[in-house]
C-alpha cells in the first residue's frame, strides 16, 4: 500500500494528456499489443470476425468496457478490501458489460442477435482482469481510463483487420457492400470482367482456423518489422 | 487490512447499487427491447416475400416494417386437425398470453404434444392480388435450433419464398441456411405433392438434384444442418396438412 501511495504522489494529479498519457495509448495499440504480444483474448478474435460490422461493434463494446472498469476501480482502489478484489473487479466488469449489452439490444438489435453470446462473454476476456490487475490497482483513474481505452483500441485494430480480410476473400464484400462476386449485385463482377474470372470466394476465410491463420500472419509481420519486439517469447 | 466487517459492508453496498442501476435499466429498456424482438420477427416473416416487397426486409425501418405487416398480413392459427381458431380459443390455449399468431410463443408450442400444439399461418395479400399462405417450421440443427417461414403459393402447392433462421450455426457452414441467398432460393418453385397428389416435401440431398421437383442440393460441410432443414419441412408442413387438404376442398366446392 506504501509503495502504491508513493508512485501516485508523483503523477500530475489534473487530467493532463502529456508523453506519457500518449503513450498509455499507442503502447498497447503496437509494442504491447493485448492480442498479438500477450496473447489474450484471442477467442472472440475467432469468433466475431467474419463481419466487419461485427468486429467493429465488438471493438467499441470491448474498448467502453475496458476504459470505464479500468476508471471505476482506479477510483474505488483504495476502498476496495484486497481479500476480495477480484471479486469487486468481476462484478464492475460484469456490470459494464450487461449495461453495454443493454444498450446494444436497444439500440441495434440484429447486430446484437449475431453477437449472441460474445457480449456477454466479453466479462471472462482476460485482457479486462490482466488491465485491472496490472494497471488499475495501481494508477489514478484518468491514466487507468487512457490504458483502458489504449488496450481496447489495441484489440480492436487486431479484430478489424482480420475481420476484413476474412469477410473480403469470404464474402467478397465489406460492410456488406458488395466488392467482388459473381453476380451482377457486385462492384467487380467475376464473370464480366475476363481477367478475374478464376476468382472465387474462399469459404475457409468464414471459418474459424482462417483468424487464426491471419492473427499469426500478423504477429509474424509485427515482429519482423518491430525491433523491440525480437526475442520476446 | 480491513476488518471483515468492512468488507461485509462493501460488499452489500455494492451489490445494491448494482443491482438497482441495473434493474432500472432493464425495466427503462424493456419498451424498446419488446419492439426490436417484434420487429425481428417480422422481418423474417416477411423475408419468405421478399421478392413481392420490392425492397429488402433489413434495410426498412421498424415503422415500415410494422406498417406493411398491418396492412398486408393476415394472420390466422390453425391446429393440427386443421381447424381454424378465434382469438378466444388462441387465448384459452396459451393460458390468455397471446390473442394473434405474432404473440404466440413459438418455442413453448414445439414443446407441447402435437395435437394441442398451435400453427401460426400469416397469410400476405402480394402486390400481384395473389395470397401468399406463409407456414412456420422448426427444428433441430447441429447446434441450436433452426426455424424457417415457407410461403406456399395459391395452388397450396408450389413453395414461393422461404426464409430459414438459426440460433447458432456455424459460420460459412450450417449458417448458410440463412445467408447464402443462392442456396435458399434453391427452395423456390419446387412442389410439396407428388403427380398423384401425395405428400413428398421437398428434400435435402448430397451429391446433386436428381428429382428437379422435390429435391435442393445441401451445403457441403454442413451435413447435419442440411438434415435439419430436410427433417425440419418435412416434420413441420405436415402438421399443416389436414388444414391444407380442408381448404383446397372448400376451394374445388366454391367453384
Amino acid at each position: 500500500m506504501a509503495e502504491v501511495q508513493e508512485l501516485t504522489k508523483k503523477e500530475p494529479s489534473s487530467f493532463s494528456f502529456g508523453k506519457a498519457e500518449r503513450k498509455l495509448i499507442t503502447d498497447p495499440i503496437n509494442d504491447n499489443n493485448p492480442v498479438t504480444v500477450q496473447i489474450l483474448g484471442v477467442c472472440s478474435a475467432l469468433a466475431v470476425t467474419t463481419l466487419l460490422t461485427k468486429a467493429i461493434v465488438m471493438g467499441i463494446a470491448v474498448t467502453l468496457v475496458t476504459a470505464f472498469s479500468n476508471m471505476f476501480t482506479a477510483m474505488l482502489r483504495d476502498y476496495i478490501p484486497k481479500s476480495i478484489r477480484m471479486i469487486v473487479q468481476l462484478v464492475i466488469i460484469a456490470f459494464l458489460v450487461t449495461v453495454v449489452e443493454l444498450i446494444l439490444k436497444a439500440v441495434n438489435y440484429p447486430i446484437w442477435k449475431e453477437l449472441s453470446v460474445f457480449i456477454g462473454l466479453i466479462i471472462t476476456n482476460c485482457i479486462l482482469m490482466g488491465r485491472l490487475e496490472a494497471f488499475a490497482m495501481s494508477n489514478k483513474p484518468w491514466r487507468s481510463f487512457l490504458d483502458g481505452i489504449g488496450n481496447g483500441l489495441g484489440y480492436s485494430v487486431i479484430l478489424i483487420i482480420v475481420a476484413v480480410v476474412r469477410e473480403l476473400f469470404g464474402k467478397g464484400s465489406l460492410l456488406d457492400y458488395k466488392i467482388i462476386g459473381p453476380t451482377s449485385e457486385y462492384v467487380l463482377n467475376t464473370n464480366q470482367i475476363s481477367w478475374l474470372s478464376w476468382y472465387a470466394t474462399n469459404n475457409l476465410a468464414i471459418l474459424s482456423p482462417a483468424a487464426m491463420f491471419i492473427v499469426a500472419i500478423i504477429i509474424w509481420v509485427q515482429r519482423s518489422r518491430n525491433r523491440k519486439l525480437i526475442d520476446i517469447s | 487490512m480491513h476488518s471483515t466487517a468492512y468488507i461485509i459492508r462493501f460488499t452489500i453496498v455494492m451489490t445494491v447499487i448494482v443491482a438497482f442501476v441495473l434493474a432500472l435499466m432493464v425495466s427503462g429498456l424493456k419498451g424498446i427491447h419488446t419492439e426490436n424482438e417484434e420487429v425481428y420477427n417480422k422481418k423474417g416473416i416477411l423475408s419468405a416475400v421478399s421478392e413481392q416487397l420490392g425492397k429488402d426486409v433489413n434495410v426498412m425501418s421498424n415503422k415500415e416494417v410494422q406498417e406493411i405487416f398491418g396492412s398486408k398480413i393476415e394472420q390466422k392459427v390453425v391446429n393440427a386437425k386443421g381447424e381454424e381458431l378465434s382469438a378466444d380459443q388462441i387465448k384459452v390455449a396459451t393460458g390468455g398470453a397471446a390473442a394473434k399468431a405474432e404473440d404466440i410463443d413459438l418455442a413453448k408450442e414445439a414443446k407441447k404434444p402435437v395435437d394441442q400444439r398451435l400453427l401460426p399461418i400469416y397469410v400476405f395479400k402480394g402486390n400481384d392480388n395473389k395470397n401468399y399462405n406463409i407456414l412456420y417450421v422448426r427444428g433441430k440443427g447441429l447446434w441450436d435450433e433452426i426455424w424457417g417461414y415457407v410461403a406456399m403459393s395459391e395452388d397450396w402447392n408450389t413453395i414461393a419464398g422461404e426464409a430459414f433462421d438459426h440460433k447458432g450455426e456455424t459460420p460459412g457452414l450450417g449458417a448458410e441456411i440463412k445467408e447464402n441467398k443462392a442456396w435458399y432460393n434453391q427452395f423456390t418453385g419446387k412442389k410439396l405433392y407428388d403427380n398423384t397428389g401425395n405428400f413428398k416435401s421437398v428434400s435435402v440431398v448430397k451429391g446433386g438434384v436428381k428429382d428437379a421437383q422435390h429435391q435442393v442440393d445441401a451445403i457441403a460441410g454442413a451435413t447435419i444442418t442440411s438434415n435439419g432443414v430436410d427433417e425440419m419441412l418435412e416434420r413441420g408442413i405436415k402438421y399443416y396438412e389436414p388444414y391444407m387438404q380442408k381448404v383446397k376442398k372448400q376451394e374445388i366446392k366454391n367453384q
